[in-house]
């Protein structure tokens, strides 16, 4: 008999294309994807060594990080416009295929790949940029690279990899009414620390997991890396299959059952070992939101915010202190009583038509408060059309949000959607990092639905209590 | 990519955890296309004020620290953005080394392409280096091959480092050509798994 495996076993020795003893692996890369900001030090190093791309049939390219998402045509930002038309003349010149802002595939790199089905069981994915990890809600095997690596894979299909250590988060139970896929994970990072994963691949597992829809497992995967993992997946079920039938790259007819066949062997094994694993209990899961300047800073909502001087270690009283200064918190303080200015609902954690949905519902009825400036930004143009067909649109601009086109904007304001100085969001991004949403800008990250109840309440509620009659 | 073999430099103390990329290059200075000249804006909202004025609570922009070749780190240094305009940007500045206790898989990978050595210590031991950098001009000698680190007087700690990462860094090898060594075998892959 073979030994057991789990799922990141299998799919790493399905990839390697040559091994040797005490060397990474050479391992195939089945699946690139090319944004704006992070290739083009990668194409100009291809051409300055007379390299070109080894499997544009592979290579998938799209505008996110930099694009406006009022009057996508009226780039006002010079530098931005020019990396927008370098990738447009590095596909063109390097024959790769790219959803530039005027396709109406276009959206967030990692929104997109799931939508046109290029993402599926199985694969090793790639992409420069971290949160790559978001496919690995398909069972794939999926992981941000360096520029340096984006130039590697675009020459040469593959990368030298060591096979990284495997931990196992297995949660147990089911989650409670009004806690979601985005609390699961802010709790698991603010329970075990924004380091826990480094080094490892996480498989999520138990019966939390395999009861989220596959919009929800993104999310969950989506934020592996804040975990300090590099990748996080889930084992491929009726659920994935169900998503990927009949999506423009998936197979189609017989080849789709072959290949629903071939999916199903990806499973870990019963009895396949980890090098850790950790058991989380979903009843005990409350909505989150975060406090402070790393996503490991996070209490449920019912909490307050921590007080530096009851820490033992200097080092973590300083942090804290630090965090608190920036955020321009009390401690002590309840979460409760923390009153925003913003709220930015998007970004490739939760900017998908579920999200769009549950937020929708929240604040359907209601009206924004009014200091508060709230915007919608859906992950790609064709979410947004879906949206609007549902009339989810009407619902948040009667309610007085903004409607905008896709992009990542606010996520990291690399765009013109930015947070003045001082002033405070309530966002479904999953990062809040000094500075991430603007200079000085003061991130909290929550679920669609709790940033949805925050802006109609201009502070942070319990989006169970807020919203018990009508929405639950 | 310059090999890297010896290299002695003053070092500079930075005792923050989970220094994230987004505070080692802010994401305004993402938008360039060259890799060069990213150093101007390492650490920027730490070392200006918005008026773009050098902040005087903030070391490294003490005389002292002129010329630092060596970063010392906290715990998890360079967690968050996979963006390699980080080490760009570390390196433009003027640093070929980082020493920190643990690192995040992404920047570390990152630092290694581009001919940075970082290299990981015992919380301890970085501690110890911290106390002699803050209080004065203090530096550093790291000799790759002998895989040490170790002052004048008499302070010394041997570091890991995968072998294939010390040969790439020792002889300055471009990765991508060394690669292509093995296209034959990337092509039998790719006809194995009718890729
Ligand atoms: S939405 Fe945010 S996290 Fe996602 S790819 Fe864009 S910038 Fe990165």
């Amino acid at each position: 008999m073979q030994k057991p495996k789990n799922i990141i076993e299998k799919i790493w020795e399905q990839h390697v294309v040559h091994h040797e003893d005490g060397k990474p692996d050479l391992l195939y890369i089945d699946l690139h994807l090319v944004h704006e900001v992070t290739s083009p030090q990668a194409f100009e190093g291809l051409r300055m060594s007379s390299r070109k791309v080894r499997r544009p049939d592979r290579t998938f390219a799209t505008m996110d990080h930099n694009v406006p998402t009022r009057e996508r045509h009226v780039i006002k930002d010079l530098i931005s416009k020019t990396q927008m038309d370098t990738l447009k003349n590095n596909c063109e010149e390097f024959g790769v295929s790219l959803a530039d802002i005027h396709h109406p595939d276009n959206g967030i790199v990692h929104v997109i790949g799931p939508e046109l089905g290029l993402t599926q069981p199985g694969k090793t994915i790639v992409c420069g940029d971290s949160h790559t990890s978001t496919h690995g809600a398909f069972g794939a095997l999926a992981f941000g690279i360096g520029t340096s690596e984006v130039e590697h894979v675009l020459a040469t299909q593959t990368l030298w990899q060591s096979k990284p250590k495997t931990l196992n988060v297995k949660v147990n139970g089911k989650l409670g009414l009004g806690v979601t896929a985005k609390d699961l994970i802010l709790a698991i990072i603010a329970k075990y620390g924004v380091n826990f994963g480094t080094g490892y691949v996480i498989e999520f597992s138990g019966e939390a997991i395999r009861a989220l829809s596959m919009e929800e497992r993104m999310t969950v995967c989506n934020m592996s890396i804040e975990a300090g993992a590099r990748a996080g997946l889930i084992t491929p079920d009726e659920t994935t299959f169900a998503y990927l039938k009949g999506r423009r790259h998936v197979p189609k007819d017989d080849e789709f059952e072959e290949a629903v066949a071939k999916w199903k062997f990806l499973a870990s094994d019963e009895d396949a070992a980890y090098d850790f694993t950790l058991e989380i209990a979903a009843e005990e899961i409350e909505p989150q939101v975060t406090w402070g300047t790393n996503p490991g800073m996070g209490l449920p909502v019912s909490g307050s915010v921590p007080d530096p001087s009851l820490l033992e270690k200097p080092s973590e009283r300083e942090e804290i202190k630090r965090a608190l200064d920036y955020m321009g918190l009390e401690a002590g303080q309840p979460i409760t009583s923390i009153k925003i200015d913003h709220v930015f609902i998007g970004s490739c954690t939760n900017s998908r038509l579920s999200d769009l949905r549950k937020a929708a519902k929240v604040v359907h009825g209601h009206k924004v408060h009014s200091s508060v400036t709230a915007i919608v930004v859906p992950g790609s143009m064709s979410i947004k059309l879906a949206a609007e067909k549902e009339g989810l649109d009407t619902v948040f601009t009667e309610a007085g949000f903004e409607w905008r086109d896709a992009g990542c904007s606010m996520c990291l304001a690399m765009n013109d959607d930015v947070i003045p100085t001082g002033e405070r969001c309530a966002s479904t991004s999953n990062r809040n990092f000094e500075g991430r949403q603007g200079n000085g800008a003061r991130t909290h990250l929550v679920s669609p639905e709790m940033a949805a109840a925050a802006a109609v309440a201009g502070h942070f509620v319990d989006v169970r209590k807020f919203a018990a009659q009508e929405v639950l | 990519m310059e090999p890297f073999q010896i290299h002695k430099g003053l070092v500079y103390p930075l005792n923050r955890s989970n220094v994230d990329t987004d505070q080692i290059i802010p994401k305004q200075f993402l938008k360039r296309i060259e890799r060069q000249g990213f150093g101007q804006f390492l650490f920027y909202h730490w070392r200006f004020d918005d008026n773009g004025h050098p902040r005087k609570d903030f070391s490294l922009n003490e005389e002292k620290y002129n010329g630092a070749s060596i970063l010392l780190g906290g715990e998890n240094f360079g967690c968050g953005s996979s963006r390699e305009h980080a080490p760009w940007a570390v390196q433009d500045f003027g640093f070929k080394v980082i020493i920190a206790p643990s690192y995040a898989d992404i920047f570390k990978n990152n630092c290694g392409k581009n001919g940075i050595l970082a290299i990981q210590v015992s919380e301890e031991k970085v501690h110890e280096l911290m106390k002699r950098a803050e209080n004065d001009q203090y530096h550093l000698t790291v000799d790759l091959a002998k895989q040490l680190v170790f002052d004048d007087t008499g302070f010394e700690v041997s570091f890991d480092i995968p072998a294939y990462s010390k040969e790439m860094l020792l002889n300055g090898l471009d990765e991508i050509g060394v690669t292509l060594n093995y296209e034959d075998k990337i092509s039998q892959y790719e006809l194995s798994v009718g890729a």
